[in-house]
């Protein structure tokens, strides 16, 4: 049922096949209700799921579409999480302290951006690894600014004299916030910025060789990227009420990065799913503690090791995620009788040209 | 310098190897240029130091007036130089039209701020950039792989693909690294009438590195043939393949250069 498309326009649509507008209208209908009949809990998990795909929008700009990873995002997180809960301790209005949070990460983004220019991989990974560390270690040790182990707790945000305090009001933040990063996403992706964030991840030899500066684009890939982990985490700190430096270590990071790989790289639904199933999985885990056999429930480390597992068993089965899971699902039941189990299967592909450097 | 494109005693050294020695020559402008030799002849590094991907270790390069030795490597597309490459390097994981619609990007000056809104002016500029897109398309013939994924494509379809981004960049000067490699004869054959195409109706300057005679003496105006970094014979297809030196660099032995033509 492919639309016959007349105009150029049409393909430069965020909307662009007949069902998007109503379906995406009845979820954001739907998630508007929500907090109208949930109860406490499910408001403040779905919050955090909110919070999480912000960052995992932040974070699958970078790793899923410009091919760069990070082990160092929860810091950008904290990042904006203490930069919006200093601003409004000091009297900031909090509709400036949100914007103004996610640009302080934004400009963290272009301090780690900007040295880690040449590398890719593995290196890129332990360099902003060390990043998270440094950032870790500095909120601990700068007393006077963040209350190091003390803790920092976050004042109650107000808008035109409204305080916003309770879990529907971070619902209601976070969902706003989700909808316009997740707007902005859609932007970069159908412009040339986004392009040339593909055409790096997939060729920077060719990417060089059409006019991409390399640098330019992996610099602002981290800004953007960091800009919105930084929105996040200004979020993150009105869901949790008290900032922690330790909060913000590797094993956040590691799971943001697990987000965008269980999610499915290179896909804005994938970061949206992943961040459903990582934000979900530990009180998934804490429903069924009790009732597993072996005592299994009450080793410790549980948690960490599941989510480790779960990572291995992805990339290992199903590397596209949740996204690509939900994509094979779609076309089994749209071809029903013929599906193919080859659909979807890619060519090895070429030989890649001598790597210049 | 004489020469729409002009290369002086280009010399590219890796450590202790000279991959190129004292290479000059000039292109005249909507002329084809192949570049012959053997493996290792320096060929590439040739099109690489063209195309900024390495700096020279001495020589000049001058294109249109201008020395692009130093130049930086993401500005050379925007002077009007578009290059293929041996092992084609398409973005893989974005569809035909993407590709196409990457080679564009020399020619996008909308700010990053404005992209970010997808502001009216974003808009004006992608509609652009998408007619520019579609006419290659069409030149090309690929109008029924535009929504497909390169990673889908097969081999032969890739090679006509890459060729589609570098005219993106509406070229003034196309570098065709072994533009027929990975093809079969008709697929060559094809290339062939499209680089004609490419020169007569575009009136682009072709430099091309090719290994297959045929194409090259069907396409070629003038052909320079290399050994171990250093220019062997430069002239017509036919004289340089007549020339002793390129036949003994082909063919190896001592330079019984009338015999070893009879050949068939």
């Amino acid at each position: 049922m492919n639309q016959l498309k007349t105009s150029y326009e049409q393909d430069l649509r965020l909307a662009r096949r007949r069902w998007d507008v109503p379906c995406y209208g009845v979820l954001l209908a739907a998630l508007v209700l929500v907090p109208q009949f949930a109860s406490t809990f499910y408001i403040g998990e779905i919050s955090f799921v909110f919070i999480y795909a912000i960052a995992g929008v932040g974070l699958m700009l970078l790793t899923g579409y410009t091919g760069l990873v990070s082990l160092g995002h929860a810091a950008f997180l904290g990042i904006g999480a203490y930069g919006n809960a200093i601003m409004l301790s000091k009297g900031v209005p909090f509709a400036l302290s949100l914007p103004l949070s996610g640009l302080i990460a934004g400009f963290a983004g272009v301090v780690i951006g900007i040295p880690t220019l040449r590398m890719s991989g593995l290196y890129l990974a332990i360099a902003t690894l060390a990043f998270g560390s440094i950032v870790i270690l500095v909120g601990e040790k700068w007393h006077s600014l963040t209350g190091g182990f003390d803790g920092f707790p976050v004042p109650h945000p107000s808008v035109l004299g409204f305080v916003l305090e309770g879990p529907s009001a971070v619902y209601y933040m976070a969902l706003g916030v989700l909808v316009a990063v997740l707007l902005v996403a859609m932007n970069i992706l159908r412009a040339p910025l986004g392009r040339a964030m593909v055409a790096i991840r997939d060729s920077e030899i060719s990417a060089q060789s059409m006019g991409i500066n390399l640098a330019f684009y992996k610099t602002v890939a981290f800004a953007i990227s960091a800009g919105i982990t930084g929105l996040a985490g200004a979020l993150f700190g009105h869901y949790v009420r008290h900032l922690a430096p330790d909060s913000f270590g590797v094993l956040l990071s590691i799971q943001l990065v697990t987000i965008v790989f269980i999610g499915g790289l290179g896909s804005l639904h994938g970061a949206v799913f992943g961040a459903a199933f990582v934000a979900m999985l530990p009180q998934a885990i804490a429903l069924v503690r009790d009732d597993l056999p072996f005592g299994i429930g009450r080793l410790p480390g549980l948690e960490p090791s599941l989510f480790g597992l779960i990572l291995v068993l992805v990339i290992m089965f199903e590397p596209s995620g949740i996204h690509g899971r939900w994509l094979k699902t779609k076309s089994w039941f749209k071809s029903f009788p013929l599906h193919k189990r080859a659909a979807f299967r890619r060519q090895k592909s070429y030989a890649k040209s001598e790597r210049l450097r | 310098m004489n020469g729409y494109f002009s290369s002086r005693d280009l010399a590219m050294r890796f450590g202790g190897i000279r991959a190129v020695e004292g290479v000059s020559f000039d292109v005249q402008r909507g002329e084809v240029f192949s570049i012959i030799g053997p493996n290792g002849a320096g060929k590439t590094t040739i099109f690489n130091m063209i195309s900024r991907i390495y700096t020279p270790s001495a020589g000049t390069l001058h294109f249109d007036g201008q020395d692009i030795t130093r130049i930086a490597p993401h500005r050379i597309a925007g002077l009007g130089i578009a290059r293929t490459f041996q092992n084609i390097e398409l973005f893989a994981n974005a569809t035909l039209l993407q590709n196409l619609l990457i080679g564009r990007h020399c020619h996008s000056n909308v700010s990053v701020l404005s992209q970010l809104g997808f502001l009216p002016n974003v808009r004006r500029a992608e509609v652009e950039h998408r007619k520019r897109a579609e006419e290659v398309i069409e030149f090309l013939g690929l109008q029924r792989n535009r929504d497909q994924l390169i990673a889908n494509l097969p081999y032969g379809v890739r090679k006509v693909v890459e060729l589609g981004r570098a005219l993106c960049t509406q070229p003034k000067l196309l570098l065709l690294d072994e533009p027929s490699s990975g093809l079969n004869v008709e697929e060559t054959d094809e290339m062939a009438f499209w680089i004609e195409d490419i020169k007569k109706d575009l009136g682009i300057t072709i430099i091309m590195v090719e290994h297959d005679m045929k194409l090259v003496s069907a396409v070629s105006d003038r052909v320079m043939a290399l050994n171990q970094g250093r220019i062997l014979a430069l002239g017509t297809s036919a004289q340089v393949q007549s020339d002793a030196e390129v036949i003994r660099a082909y063919i190896g032995g001592e330079p019984e250069a009338a015999k070893a033509e009879s050949v068939p």
